[in-house]
């Protein structure tokens, strides 16, 4: 049987090397009688490429290698990927998980070059500003070992799309422009700029992070091998590092052991443990500051109240009303605690008023914007600053108000159903009801009347056991 | 070469804050989710990072690791920056750290940005300086590169919870394995306040991964050093193994005590060997990733300390030699990670390969290159050690010639 000839073209030649693959599979030639050549620009396949023979399915795993493989500068590629086919589709499918068999294992060892290569490219390609250009643009030389440039490509462009960038190699060039990127002719050296005004500092960055006390070239090199050195700019300061670390370390151990400077600055170091926030406004500030954790609120909306008010309640977030005017409790839930609370015997402007979460949390469904629960880590990121203020506030008596309320202020998520009544929020007396809204969400007027009525009781109590002895400033709450 | 405009001032400060910053021994850029820039934004993050320059100590430079400043109110005897050291000082302003970490983005030099600092005017203050340079660098820049920030453990715990929103890492030092040490070593710092604050990282890290938001996705990791104190090597794993239990630490870091200039008179006179650093490293992966707890490790060693001559799976297979030799055409994976000189990767090759072909030595030569060692603790289809195993001198014939190895190979 005669030998039957591939001719692909230079470089890595995936699409050549497949459309060949189907059409020997076809026309089942088994791989001594093929060879494969490779050309600057072949004829394809002597004009035999006419006809393309259907795709074969080949396992993921040979896909993936041949993906690689064919980026190896090794010339028998094409002829080892091809053995490696047949042998899978002739009985041998499973053949890639045999990492020990010689073929699967020079393969791979091609593979892992072709890896290798890919990532150092990734790594050691150092652009230079075009200078003069008028808009920024960079470029780079970089050699990479295998033909690996528009493999590697794509990986600048998800990392560099804001900027126009070429990377000039001896293999061919690539070049993004903002929306496109486009491969050209090999280039030279001289192509790119020859330097760069960062350089310096980044061979002084690279200069001072080398610790010479732990001096090991060897290391160095396994990972970052000679032939890429020329086209690194630090990589010019190596052998001065190498050649004077021991004398530096000598230096340092010889100056051991010097007596500490005597560098007490009592009135500094007490200034700055004392860094808490002493105030409302402070906290305030600070929160207003960090801006809402989910985006799309007005503003922060904080407590609301005498600073050290007798009973502090405690809800879930503004809502849009309270978020449009900055203050707790204003909407039609605040408008009903109002209520309650008056039929309860409890004056507003004698409580403090404040939020689980101080940002309003929304979806937007045309015009209007629909309140959306906090998720559990969203009340915990709010809770250092509701501990804070409560501790500036210290009330008497606090109220959660809802289920997230409750969250905020034991740091456990618990149904309210089984808390309501009475509780202990770490050092502070507390007691848990429901959270206005609930009321309103009640389908009928008949269990609603019923809930405001619990709820109303609730207040009461809550009145009671913040009214403390003036005279002891003991609350009633052992007389139960 | 010619000169080329470069703010002198600008350089001079980097050279100072880098120096000063190369002690913390973490770089990596891993674990953040694959991202890519925006239209009109810059960077992204590959999931595994990459290290775009190795300095000659054999170390990967990834990110551009540096203090915001390094003075510092704190006294922490290990450190060149605490504020009875001599040392030259310099401090960064805001859009210094946010010019030079997106101008050395663009030219591929790194991955990102590790930002530390020494404690100025007083924690909390130090932490929003920090905060500041993330949130410019991602509002103002568009950058999806990687940030790991160091937080200060005395700030305020609502900044640790901002600082989660913008940084793929954040790590708080330990520093020294146990409380005690700590309070000789570093007289402002206190341990619990340190745990509290990974505790509450570690609780964050959680739920937003449950809930699909962004806190810290990279996790946290953390350093201790090592050789500063007396603590053995056994009580540094453990440290160790509480933190991956508890905190869930994704790397703990362990840096040999080295030589600092101007170094305190509290601390010993000698570094520790720098095989001790490399033995820990060791030691740890087999506490992560090979099944062994730490006190199997410890008893390959002596006194709690770990066997700087052998590798720490080798020292422990030959007090245990009862347990081999190994067949790996049979043996459970649990057991084939045991073999000294076979990483979990050639293990794993073996039990697919096994699978459909009888192993033979020169296959197993293929997927490893620590067969020396393995040989005397395997069987193959054509290989047995008979006797090598109850030979007294088998640990000699192991030993290799001190060379220098590379740390996180
Ligand atoms: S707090 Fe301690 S470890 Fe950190 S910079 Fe200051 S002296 Fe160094």
């Amino acid at each position: 049987m005669t030998l039957h000839r591939i001719t692909l073209r230079d470089g890595a030649d995936l699409d050549g090397f497949r459309k060949a693959v189907r059409r020997l599979v076809h026309e089942e030639l088994a791989p001594q009688h093929v060879v494969f050549d490779v050309e600057a620009a072949p004829d394809l396949f002597g004009g035999e490429a006419a006809g393309e023979a259907s795709p074969i399915s080949l396992p993921r795993s040979l896909s993936e290698m041949i993906g690689r493989v064919v980026c190896h500068r090794d010339p028998e590629r094409y002829a080892l990927l091809y053995q490696l086919v047949w042998r899978v589709l002739n009985g041998e499918r499973e053949l890639l998980d045999i990492a020990t068999d010689p073929l699967v294992h020079r393969l791979e060892l091609m593979a892992r070059a072709v890896r290798r290569d890919l990532h150092k490219m990734h790594a050691f390609v150092r652009f230079r500003r075009i200078r003069d250009a008028e808009l920024e643009r960079f470029a780079a030389w970089f050699e990479p070992e295998h033909f690996i440039l528009e493999a590697a490509a794509p990986f600048f462009v998800d990392r560099f799309r804001s900027l126009d960038w070429t990377i000039l190699t001896p293999i061919g060039s690539a070049h993004w422009d903002r929306d496109k990127l486009t491969y050209g002719p090999p280039a030279r050296r001289e192509d790119a700029p020859a330097e760069d005004e960062f350089e310096d500092s980044w061979r002084g960055y690279y200069e001072s992070v080398f610790n010479p006390a732990r001096v090991n070239p060897v290391a160095m090199r396994a990972e970052m091998p000679k032939k890429y050195w020329r086209n690194m700019p630090e990589a010019v300061a190596i052998p001065g590092l190498i050649q004077t670390a021991s004398q530096r370390v000598e230096r340092m151990i010889e100056q051991e052991a010097t007596m500490p400077a005597k560098r007490t600055p009592e009135r500094a170091l007490e200034a700055m443990w004392d860094q808490e926030p002493k105030t409302l406004e402070e906290l305030n500030a600070i929160i207003a500051k960090a801006g809402p954790l989910v985006p799309g609120a007005t503003q922060a909306v904080f407590g609301e109240g005498p600073a050290h008010a007798d009973i502090a309640f405690v809800g879930e977030q503004p809502g849009d009303q309270e978020d449009l005017q900055g203050r707790p409790f204003v909407g039609p839930a605040g408008k009903l605690l109002t209520r309650a609370l008056t039929e309860a015997g409890i004056d507003r402007s004698h409580t403090y008023l404040t939020n689980a979460v101080k940002h309003f949390k929304f979806e937007q469904r045309g015009h209007r914007r629909i309140h959306s629960k906090p998720t559990t880590g969203e009340v915990k990121h709010y809770r250092p600053w509701l501990m804070k203020e409560l501790e500036l506030v210290r009330p008497k008596l606090v109220v959660a108000l809802g289920a997230t309320a409750l969250l905020a202020l034991t740091g456990k998520a618990t149904p309210i159903t089984r808390s309501r009544g009475r509780a202990k929020f770490g050092a502070w007396e507390g007691y848990v009801t429901v959270h206005p809204s609930y009321l309103l969400r009640l389908p009928d007027e008949e269990t609603k009347r019923e809930a405001y009525a619990a709820f109303l009781a609730d207040l009461r109590r809550i009145h009671d056991l913040a009214l403390a002895d003036p005279d002891t400033g003991e609350l009633p709450l052992a007389a139960e | 070469m010619k000169e080329l405009p470069v703010d002198e001032k600008l350089a001079k400060k980097l050279r100072i804050l880098a120096d000063a910053a190369k002690y913390d021994a973490s770089c990596a850029s891993s674990g953040a989710p694959k991202r890519k820039a925006d239209p009109d934004g810059l960077g992204s993050t590959t999931g595994a990072g990459i290290c775009h320059a190795y300095t000659p100590d054999g170390r990967c430079v990834s990110l551009l690791k540096i203090l915001l400043t390094n003075y510092c109110l704190f006294d922490c005897a290990y450190c060149v920056n605490r504020r009875s050291s001599n040392v030259k000082r310099a401090k960064f302003s805001v859009d210094e750290v946010v010019t030079l970490t997106i101008e050395f983005y663009k030219r591929n030099y790194i991955e990102g940005l590790f930002l530390s600092s020494g404690i100025i005017r007083s924690p909390d203050y130090t932490m929003e300086q920090m905060l500041l340079v993330v949130k410019k660098l991602r509002r103002d820049h568009g950058f999806r590169g990687y940030v790991h920030l160091k937080s200060i453990p005395e700030a305020s715990p609502w900044l640790i919870e901002e600082a989660g929103l913008w940084a793929d890492r954040l790590s708080i030092n330990l520093e020294l394995p146990t409380e005690a040490s700590l309070g000789r070593l570093a007289p402002e710092k206190d341990g619990a306040s340190i745990e509290g604050a990974m505790a509450q990282m570690h609780e964050r890290i959680l739920e937003s991964k449950q809930e699909r938001r962004h806190f810290s996705p990279a996790g946290q990791s953390t350093q201790m050093i090592v050789g500063a104190d007396d603590t053995t090597d056994a009580d540094v794993l453990r440290t160790s193994a509480k933190l991956y239990g508890h905190y869930d630490m994704r790397r703990v870091y362990y840096s040999a005590f080295s030589p600092i200039p101007d170094s305190s008179s509290v601390l010993p006179l000698k570094p520790p060997p720098l095989m001790r650093e490399n033995r820990l490293y060791q030691a740890d992966w087999l506490l992560r990733y090979y099944g062994f707890d730490v006190d199997e490790i410890a008893s390959g060693g002596e006194k709690g300390m770990l066997d700087l001559e052998v590798d720490p799976k080798l020292a422990w297979a030959l007090k245990n030699r009862h347990l081999f030799p190994v067949d790996v055409n049979v043996a459970e994976r649990e057991m084939l990670l045991r073999v000294p000189g076979l990483g979990a990767r050639a293990v794993d090759k073996i039990v697919v390969a096994r699978k459909h072909t009888t192993l033979r030595l020169e296959d197993v030569a293929r997927l490893t290159s620590g067969l020396k060692r393995a040989r005397p603790f395997l069987i193959t289809a054509d290989h047995h050690p008979q006797g090598r195993l109850d030979r007294l001198d088998l640990r000699e014939t192991l030993v290799e010639k001190p060379e220098q190895l590379s740390l996180f190979a």
